[in-house]
């Protein structure tokens, strides 16, 4: 095994209930949900009429104009969070440093929003009315290739495209090239923005999305029998990573550090879990083993919790499967009732919630868990967030294509 | 609007720089620091504006605002 140790040094977010770490921790704490009426597109012949949007959002304070206008928003909620996770970790990029500093973004879907507009311009008025920029606005590595351009930075580049775990893949990745001495900082995540026509009417296609339109902040409901499927978020989560001995020559504040990563695949159904959750518990236990500490050692699980059926019964039983009688000890929530789910962006927004909470020693609660599903048993943390001190947390994402991926951090000492 | 004023208005949006220092005489690539896609874009940008066609090759020959702005106008009074 390696001996080289990464930390998190930076976090970044364009989300939902914030962007910046304080008022999106804040947002947390005060049980605040980020959904709500989807405003940005007449919603009357779709089934799902609610979303956790981004609002507020300034592009110009992150990112030259000139240069955002070549962007979908996908990308530029990326290079927006990166900027702020940057600021966050105090780094400056010296030209010594370029090469030995990545970036690995990834994203589900990618720029939806300009493939539909573009579609819809070339339908109207022939082929040869498609931008030059279409496709370098659409594809979904481009978050991670604007952020290199935008900060000059050279080490290994890419994006993880795993529908739902991207974001925690792109993280789990991102900390194999650091391990493996392939760069010292890789500043990483995800990032979505497919709250579009076609982004939404796909899930619903799928009756994947809650319908729960009259009650947009009663809508995501985690582990609740009255649950009735996911809601749509989006945003970006970015994260610093660091090689230890990089960030305390540096003297940088580190959050938390990151040991342990695990990825698997179901190899079952497109959509649809294994049933036994064995995929997901192989992810658990390939990054507890990673980490080298024994299941009873993790304090909180910060779950993929869709409020999806499927998923929450699913998720649970793999917990308990690799977790055994400590499943029920430990402290586990789902964030995504905050944020909706930011599909791409999800596992790397999650990460961050966790290493929030062991910074502050409180979890966030689960909202809306009011009539707990019976299968679905654990201390989900109903009710106002929890005090506790968090030693070990890990958090893990499930998507689409059957795609599981857990990280682990451990409070930094 | 003259096509000058159009195309600085294009000029304006897509490189973001100050109106007055783009001239008759700018070349594109020197003293606009426009590359290939941008050129592309801007062409785009008047062959809606104005309802003409510039054909590639055509396109390839504009080096400075003012061959655009008279091949512009050329098209313009073919089709008048």
């Amino acid at each position: 095994m390696p001996d080289r140790r990464v930390v998190i040094t930076g976090l970044g977010m364009i989300s939902p209930i914030g962007h910046n770490k304080d008022d999106f921790w804040a947002q947390l704490m005060e049980g605040r949900s980020g959904i709500g009426t989807i405003d940005r597109f007449d919603t009357a012949d779709f089934p799902a009429k609610i979303a956790a949007q981004v609002n507020n959002f300034q592009v110009q304070d992150y990112i030259l104009r000139k240069n955002a206008r070549r962007m979908d928003l996908f990308v530029q909620y990326g290079c927006a969070a990166a900027r702020i996770a940057v600021e966050d970790a105090g780094l400056q990029i010296k030209p010594e440093d370029v090469e030995r500093t990545g970036v690995w973004i990834g994203s589900g879907i990618g720029g939806i929003d300009t493939f539909e507009k573009q579609h819809a311009v070339m339908m109207q008025k022939g082929v040869g009315s498609l931008s030059p920029f279409f496709i370098p606005m659409m594809i979904s590595n481009m978050a991670a290739g604007q952020v290199a351009i935008m900060l000059g930075v050279r080490g290994p580049n890419g994006c993880t495209v795993t529908a739902c775990a991207s974001g925690s893949n792109s993280i789990g990745e991102a900390f194999q090239l650091i391990r493996n001495n392939k760069a010292d900082v890789m500043i990483s995540g995800g990032t979505e923005a497919s709250i579009t026509p076609v982004g939404i009417g796909g899930f619903c296609a799928l009756k994947a999305l809650s319908t729960s339109n009259e009650e947009p902040l009663r809508s995501c409901r985690p582990f609740d029998l009255k649950r009735s499927g996911f809601v749509m978020g989006e945003g970006a989560g970015i994260v610093v990573l660091e090689e230890m001995e990089h960030a305390c020559q540096r003297g940088a504040h580190i959050y938390a550090e990151l040991i342990g990563y695990g990825a698997t695949a179901d190899a079952v159904h497109v959509v649809q879990p294994d049933m036994e959750g064995r995929g997901a518990a192989l992810a658990f236990r390939m990054a507890l083993t990673e980490a080298g500490i024994k299941p009873e050692e993790v304090d909180y699980i910060n779950a993929h919790g869709t409020g999806t059926e499927l998923n929450d019964q699913i998720e649970t039983k793999a917990i308990k499967d690799v977790f055994g009688q400590h499943s029920y000890k430990m402290l586990v929530s789902s964030t995504k009732c905050y944020t909706g789910h930011m599909l791409g962006a999800a596992g790397a927004i999650e990460l961050i919630a966790t290493t929030l909470a062991m910074k502050n020693s409180t979890v966030p609660s689960t909202l809306n868990l009011e009539n707990p599903d019976p299968l679905c048993d654990l201390d989900y943390i109903p009710g106002p967030p929890r005090h506790k001190e968090i030693n070990i947390a890990m958090s893990d994402s499930l998507g689409f294509g059957g795609h599981n991926a857990a990280l682990i951090i451990r409070k930094a000492r | 609007m003259s096509v000058f004023e159009e195309l600085k208005k294009i000029i304006v949006e897509i490189k973001d720089i100050p109106e007055e220092d783009i001239q008759l005489e700018s070349k594109f690539a020197e003293d606009l620091e426009a590359d290939s896609l941008d050129i592309v874009e801007m062409l785009m940008l008047l062959e809606e504006q104005f309802d003409i066609q510039i054909p590639e090759e055509e396109a390839a020959k504009l080096k400075t605002v003012k061959q655009v702005v008279e091949y512009v106008e050329a098209r313009i009074n073919e089709n008048a």
